[in-house]
């Protein structure tokens, strides 16, 4: 069948009986990357027409609909405005730190596509221990956004970047919470043993009421740790007019703002990963037949489509609710989700050692 | 209360007031020197309660200003119309904006606009016209901005 | 008022500012920020998160309409104040028309009447209409200002047919309206109603019921009934601390007293008890629509005046209640054709003389929900 495993599978015998292994590894990685920047270029685009879409849509218009075929192509349009505009740095700014701040967060965001499994046996790195990794380095955004508050040397910019700092370090706790809840039922880190985990039928639905409560968890706090609406502190628009990336314009603007919905794609594809199975179809149990029929839908088509369903989802969101107060924000984190979660972490574990789930 | 009792009560409470006739609303004509004095009866005492100030405002008449006070009562739904003369070189007047908070606006836009001092205001800075203003106050009827006004 | 330039980091190479204290944050709000809706600049002064003072620099708009109008004469000057509160231009003609009749003593037709309150009541709901999406904008729900936008489109085409401009109507004049209403006006209007009551319990469930926004309006910027009067707090804010301002019952004018509607007051005090007022002030106004809209009565749009208006000698004082509050205006006359001084007393400029006492000790977010609440329009405020 024509996979994507397939495709990479054939490059790499192809490569392999041309040179020799180190060369090929080379060749391998280069490839690599410039798929994951292709790749962070047409999520930038889709994305962004997506949420104009999705945002016209519920708001009863229609939206962009001038460039190519039902303004399909307003995003490209926009991005060679943003890369021919002047990347201004502020007078009083400090210059290596503002410029090095969007950097940061780009390369954490492309950081985080490794351990992604986008189809099956498809992965740029099959790590033990991609949970852990995932954790570890999304934790690194929130340096990017205080660095690029502190160093705008605006007070907007400021407040924003201070906001995002107690926000975000707060919203992991839970999000990490929720996803142990799926490590400890799988027993393991690696994103590929998870979701071969889920063959028989996604966590969701195996893990009853538990695994919702961490999936309702996971999407509340990775909805605050991409700084979205309602949980958009950190820009605040109508509060900080733009919070930590007031001073930012041109392309230096576009990495933060591309940062933003690669991440929004990353955690999306984490949740779709966790909880809804990854790559794998939807199966129930032993309907051998019902099974059969849904293996032929492509595993990438799966896997695209929970990440983009929940995608969908967080976008809903930010254009239905308004933004929370911060010390609404933190109660709500240290008040109610973090309890719970600590609590539903018990429930779960009983729950894996007593084999109650399916 | 009507027009007629409030006139009576206020002839007890400030003796020499003058009434000007005519008006839709009762207006007492009061002396600069006695006009924080009668403004605290008109908000204290419990006949009349003027609790509320419409707006104040200045009338440059070129020989002197006036400044004029619409008070209403939410209680008894009365109001009065008072106005002070003021002098046209040095116009001074106590503050109201203890007695009625919205005054401490009201008279910072009279004190940029006609120039009138408002003694013991808590905050008497520009608060419509640029930091620095020098000149004339805008509202003062030889004010001319040859750049930007237009006669007609 | 610049104070944009200074240093954060470095703070002996700023002093403190006149009246604060070292280690204040001030920020400028404004004069061009999302939250101000127009050039209204707030020095705020903060804490943390915390505001300590906050502190209104006026100005940016300043276009000194009452030296202007000192120069136009008793039909021109109604012209220049629809370009105040230009949400409620309507309501601010139509002080000045009733102002300038009152001096005059011109008898206004029924007809007239009739309309001008029309036209009032379907203004104060366009306005509230914008006041509600662009609140929910403030508190960051972008959704709520586009399904409000949809029925204030369809006043303002309203608008369009009957005076000939959706903004800066100009349609009252000293004596009546300028024009006859639109053959379609009625039907038009009707149209709206039904529209209007379909989808306010749409925006209901969106805006009113939503947690969030009931946690950011409830408990924040309280202002007590004493408060409210002393400020000089009028429409919407003042009912919401349980006081009875409604001008249109206070002192009745153009012929609200033969009108059934009910005076809207809350006693919450706070920015959910503001809101709500003016939602079911919108109510309200359908209602005295509704009793109007069949009944405009025949007859002539506009009494016989003189080409040239001359005020006697004295003072006149009109008020009206706007969207935003009670608006008056005071005509002091010579006798001469132009005014020889002009006041307006504009609601904004009261309300937002409250907002620092209230926003102490509250977050920025809170700022910005109590902004919203008092409902600014800038221009109504700079004049």
């Amino acid at each position: 069948m024509f996979s994507l495993a397939d495709i990479s599978k054939t490059i790499d015998t192809w490569l392999r009986l041309h040179l020799n292994d180190t060369w090929t590894l080379v060749v391998e990685m280069v490839i690599a990357g410039v798929s994951v920047i292709g790749l962070f270029a047409v999520l930038g685009l889709v994305l962004v027409i997506m949420e104009r879409k999705v945002s016209a849509w519920i708001q009863i218009r229609l939206g962009p609909n001038r460039v190519g075929p039902k303004g399909m192509f307003q995003s490209l349009a926009d991005t060679v405005k943003l890369l021919v505009k002047e990347g201004l740095t502020p007078d009083g700014a400090d210059k290596f730190l503002f410029n090095l701040a969007p950097l940061i967060a780009i390369v954490v965001a492309m950081l985080l596509m490794a351990p992604i499994a986008f189809a099956k046996n498809f992965q740029l790195w099959d790590m033990n221990i991609g949970v852990l990794y995932i954790t570890a380095v999304s934790s690194i955004m929130v340096i990017s956004v205080l660095m690029a508050g502190w160093a705008s040397n605006n007070k907007y910019s400021l407040l924003g970047a201070m906001r995002s700092g107690a926000q975000i370090v707060s919203y992991e706790l839970s999000a990490g919470l929720s996803i142990i809840a799926i490590v400890i039922l799988t027993g393991s880190l690696s994103f590929n043993e998870i979701v071969q985990s889920q063959a028989d039928g996604w966590w969701i639905f195996k893990g009853h009421i538990p695994v919702i409560i961490a999936f309702v968890i996971f999407i509340i706090a990775a909805t605050a740790e991409t700084n979205r609406a309602p949980f958009d502190l950190a820009e605040a628009e109508s509060e900080l007019t733009a919070g930590f990336h007031t001073e930012y314009s041109g392309m230096k603007f576009a990495l933060f703002f591309l940062a933003e919905y690669v991440n929004v794609f990353i955690v999306c594809a984490i949740g779709a990963t966790l909880f809804l199975g990854g790559w794998m179809p939807f199966h129930i149990g032993h309907w051998d037949a019902f099974n059969h029929v849904m293996d032929f839908i492509p595993s990438s088509m799966w896997f695209f489509g929970k990440t983009f369903f929940l995608i969908f989802l967080i976008m809903w969101f930010r254009w239905t609710f308004p933004r929370l107060r911060i010390d609404q924000l933190l109660n709500l984190e240290w008040k109610y989700l973090l309890p719970i979660s600590m609590f539903n972490i018990l429930l779960v574990t009983a729950m894996a050692i007593l084999k109650w789930h399916f | 209360m009507t027009n007629e009792e409030l006139k009576t009560t206020i002839t007890g409470l400030l003796a020499d007031a003058s009434f000007e006739e005519g008006g839709e609303f009762l207006t007492v004509n009061v002396e600069a020197g006695a006009w924080k004095i009668f403004a605290s009866h008109l908000r204290y005492d419990e006949s009349l309660q003027f609790d509320f100030l419409t707006f104040c405002t200045g009338i440059d008449w070129k020989t002197h200003l006036t400044m004029v006070y619409h008070l209403d009562s939410y209680t008894y739904h009365h109001n009065i119309v008072v106005k002070v003369k003021l002098d046209a070189a040095k116009p001074e007047v106590e503050t109201v904006s203890d007695i009625w908070q919205t005054a401490n606006f009201h008279e910072r836009e009279v004190y940029e606009l006609f120039g009138v001092n408002f003694l013991h205001h808590p905050d008497l800075r520009l608060l419509i016209l640029e930091d620095g203003w020098e000149g004339r106050n805008p509202l003062r009827k030889d004010f001319e901005d040859p750049v930007n006004m237009i006669k007609l | 008022m610049y104070r944009t330039t200074e240093i954060i980091s470095d703070g002996t190479k700023n002093p403190p500012l006149e009246g604060g204290e070292a280690g204040d944050f001030i920020i400028n709000v404004g004069p061009q920020h999302p939250a101000t809706h127009g050039v209204l600049h707030l020095v705020i002064t903060l804490n943390g998160e915390t505001i300590k003072k906050v502190e209104p620099h006026l100005g940016y708009i300043h276009r000194s309409i009452e030296k202007m109008c000192e120069s136009l004469t008793y039909r021109q000057f109604i012209y220049v104040t629809s370009r105040m509160d230009y949400l409620s231009s309507h309501i601010n003609n139509h002080a000045c028309a009733m102002c300038v009749e009152k001096g005059m003593q011109i008898e206004v037709p029924a007809r007239a009447r009739v309309i001008r309150i029309l036209m009032d009541e379907l203004t104060r709901i366009a306005s509230h209409e914008l006041w509600l999406g662009a609140m929910a904008m403030d508190l960051g729900a972008f959704t709520p200002f586009f399904h409000t936008f949809r029925e204030r489109e369809m006043i303002n085409e309203i608008m369009e047919d009957t005076c000939g401009a959706r903004l800066t109507m100009n349609y009252m004049v000293p004596g009546g309206v300028m024009q006859d209403i639109h053959p379609d006006f009625q039907r038009k209007v009707k149209d709206f109603v039904k529209q209007f009551q379909r989808k306010i319990g749409e925006m209901d469930e969106i805006v009113t019921g939503n947690t969030i926004f009931q946690n950011r309006m409830k408990g924040v910027g309280i202002i007590t009934r004493e408060d409210a009067i002393s400020f000089g707090c009028t429409g919407p804010v003042s009912r919401g601390s349980g006081v009875s301002s409604d001008t249109r019952k206070l002192f009745p004018y153009e012929g609200y007293e033969n009108i059934e509607f009910d005076e809207v007051i809350e006693t919450g005090c706070d920015s959910f008890a503001r809101y709500m007022i003016r939602i079911r002030e919108m109510q309200q106004s359908i209602r005295i629509i509704e009793q109007l809209i069949d009944n405009i009565p025949e007859g002539d749009f506009q009494a016989k005046t003189k080409a040239v208006l001359k005020l006697p000698k004295g003072d006149f004082f009109q008020r009206v209640e706007t969207a935003r509050g009670q608006f008056g205006v005071y005509i002091v006359s010579e006798g001469g054709t132009t005014p020889y001084r002009i006041k307006f007393r504009s609601p904004g400029f009261s309300n937002l003389s409250i907002l620092d006492h209230i926003a102490r000790g509250s977050k920025i977010g809170d700022l910005v929900a109590m902004m919203g609440t008092l409902d600014l329009v800038i221009p109504d405020i700079d004049r």
